[in-house]
């Protein structure tokens, strides 16, 4: 319809002061729509690579077994036949020839096998409880970015060194280069050379975690042989539950996406993401709620002309489409002016790679620019049905006499 | 002359209860082809009530309505819409043009809702129009900016651009000084001559009455002369 659409934009450009405020309310709206989604989408991006970002996005642990049971004399009763005890490492000892299996896997950016235990640190009569990770030399900063982090030596772990976070170094009043004992729960005792210090941002890991060799740690945890964890890393964090199903089934072994044990943090992203969504739902009834009470307006100022097009002839449904015409017009404009307004302000902010403490993490690429135009548009054309109905219930008789 | 239109028994009556209003009371009346007729009576005889059902704009309460053979008090409104946008053209005593619209784009307009855009042939028809009512230099003038005289040739030339068989006129002069009235009714006259088209003219004015070839007068709902 040519001439309904002629027809519309006449009226629009009929009273230009008053339709530039309209799309300017739309665009409002729509900036309001774009700026919530960059920043929620840039917070999300942020949170999510401060924290899920340095650890493993799918590990390969293997399942602890239960100890063995035997019936006892009497009917229902059974007996332990060892302690379960949290010291005891469940090894993965055939892990180690699915390596390459699993580096071939889309989005695997790197696996890291791993020989870990708990242990104590010793110097002098000074002693601390750690948490010890043993990884191969060249895969030291492959989950957790420890050259990132380092503010003293190297990040390289050769047999007989040892990397230790900030708070222990204070605690035991340690330098580069000095030795420290590393004992493990069976006894066996690793004098280590400190070659570097690591400072990240929880306390709580600069405290409890050393890195060591994984030959040192096959020797200190007397595990000759496989690994006791696998680390994957993804090139997106997202796709972890789905991968980890993937490498499951390829390798019959235990592998758990990080959302299952941050499962807390996932749940706070997506009550922010819920936020986000409130904000932008409430963006998108003003905007209705705008475009439909103008147009009511309009309606109601034009019903003589309306009564008039009745009167040569024009149908109800024409009267319709010059009205839901006229909303779509308003959407397309203030969308796009909206969306362009959006994607300016949103240019002086640092890019998501850049992202740093201190900044507001928005991030310019996740502004939903062609949802929000095309929800504007669909909001608009909705807003308008109720005005352009109206209009089409004109009764042209009473309208040419007023 | 050929049978046009005919009401039979036309009622049409306002509110209900003690609040109803007896517009019409069982009116007839037949109009044929090139006819140049004026309505006559006081006000509150019902004259705009019946052009208003002639124009289809109005359903009767009760009566028949008949044009060109089709019975038009059983149409639908879709029906009567495009009826009235083929066959029957309205000139208003206050114009009513629209105002957004330049004096061309006002008389093609019933061409244009028809066929959906504005076409050549509808520009040219709208000019020709223009032209025969004097107002060739105004084609591409805003409406507003027309004078009154000028706004009713622009209405009567809309009201003929499909070439209709009737065109209903509420008092088209009364808003124009004497010299504009006669001009738009010399126009009137010219174009019944000379196109044969049916004009039915609502008027007080004796003078523009007596420039028709028929006088219709109407009293307390029915023709009385």
């Amino acid at each position: 319809m040519l001439y309904a659409l002629k027809i519309a934009s006449r009226y629009l450009t009929a009273s230009k002061a008053q339709t530039a405020l309209l799309v300017l309310g739309v665009a409002v709206g729509v900036f309001i729509f774009i700026f919530m989604s960059a920043l929620i989408g840039g917070l999300a991006e942020f949170i999510l690579s401060r924290t899920a970002g340095d650890i493993s996005h799918i590990t390969i642990e293997a399942k602890a077994t239960d100890p063995a049971l035997l019936l006892g004399r009497l009917p229902g009763q059974t007996l332990l036949v060892q302690e379960k005890s949290g010291r005891a490492q469940a090894t993965l000892p055939t892990a180690l020839s699915f390596l390459p299996l699993i580096e071939a896997v889309p989005h695997v950016i790197a696996v890291s096998p791993q020989v870990n235990g708990s242990g104590t640190l010793r110097r002098g009569t000074q002693t601390t409880p750690v948490s010890v990770i043993g990884v191969e030399p060249g895969r030291e900063s492959d989950i957790i970015n420890l050259q990132s982090y380092l503010i003293e030596g190297t990040s390289r772990l050769t047999a007989g060194t040892i990397l230790m976070g900030q708070s222990q170094i204070d605690d035991l009043s340690l330098f580069l280069g000095q030795t420290v004992k590393l004992e493990a729960p069976g006894g066996t005792v690793a004098n280590l050379t400190l070659t570097g210090i690591y400072k990240i941002g929880t306390g709580g890991q600069n405290t409890r975690t050393v890195y060591i060799n994984i030959a040192t740690a096959r020797t200190l945890f007397a595990l000759p042989q496989g690994v006791t964890r696998i680390e994957i890393k993804l090139d997106d964090l997202n796709n972890a539950d789905a991968i980890a199903t993937e490498i499951s089934a390829l390798t019959g072994l235990n592998a758990e996406s990080w959302t299952i044990k941050a499962a807390q943090l996932k749940e706070a992203l997506r009550a922010q993401a819920q936020t986000g969504y409130f904000l932008k739902t409430f963006a998108m009834i003003t905007i209705i709620i705008g475009v439909a009470s103008a147009l009511l307006l309009s309606t109601y100022r034009r019903r003589p002309e309306i009564g008039i097009m009745r009167a040569m002839g024009a149908s109800r449904k024409f009267v319709v489409f010059v009205f839901v015409t006229q909303g779509a017009l308003i959407g397309v404009l203030g969308g796009l002016s909206g969306a362009g307004l959006g994607y300016l302000a949103l240019l002086p902010f640092p890019r998501r790679d850049a992202f740093h403490a201190g900044t507001l993490p928005i991030d310019i690429t996740q502004g939903s620019y062609g949802l929000a135009i095309i929800l504007t548009v669909i909001g608009a054309i909705l807003a308008s049905i109720w005005p352009a109905r109206s209009a089409a219930r004109v009764d042209p008789v009473t309208a040419i006499g007023q | 002359m050929t049978e046009l239109l005919e009401v039979r028994n036309l009622v049409k009556t306002f509110g209900s209860g003690d609040t109803e209003t007896r517009v019409l009371r069982g009116l007839d009346l037949t109009l044929g082809t090139n006819e140049l007729a004026a309505l006559l009576g006081p006000s509150g005889s019902g004259k705009s009530t019946l052009l208003t059902i002639l124009g289809t704009l109005m359903h009767p309460t009760s009566g028949s309505h008949t044009m060109l053979g089709h019975d038009l008090t059983q149409a639908t409104d879709a029906e009567l819409t495009e009826f009235r946008n083929l066959h029957i053209g309205f000139v208003f005593q206050f114009h009513n043009l629209l105002p957004d619209f330049t004096a061309l784009e006002n008389v093609i307009f019933p061409t244009a809702i028809r066929e959906g855009r504005e076409t050549a042939a509808s520009r040219a028809r709208g000019r020709e129009l223009l032209q025969r009512m004097g107002l060739a230099d105004r084609v591409d003038f805003p409406a507003p900016k027309l004078s009154g005289g000028q706004k009713q040739r622009v209405a009567v030339a809309r009201a003929l651009m499909n070439s209709p068989q009737l065109v209903l006129a509420d008092e088209p002069t009364g808003n124009l000084d004497r010299a504009s009235a006669v001009q738009v009714m010399d126009l009137i006259g010219q174009i019944n001559r000379e196109e044969g088209t049916t004009f039915l003219i609502s008027t007080h004015d004796e003078k523009i009455a007596a420039t028709c070839r028929r006088q219709i007068v109407v009293g307390d709902g029915l023709v009385t002369g």
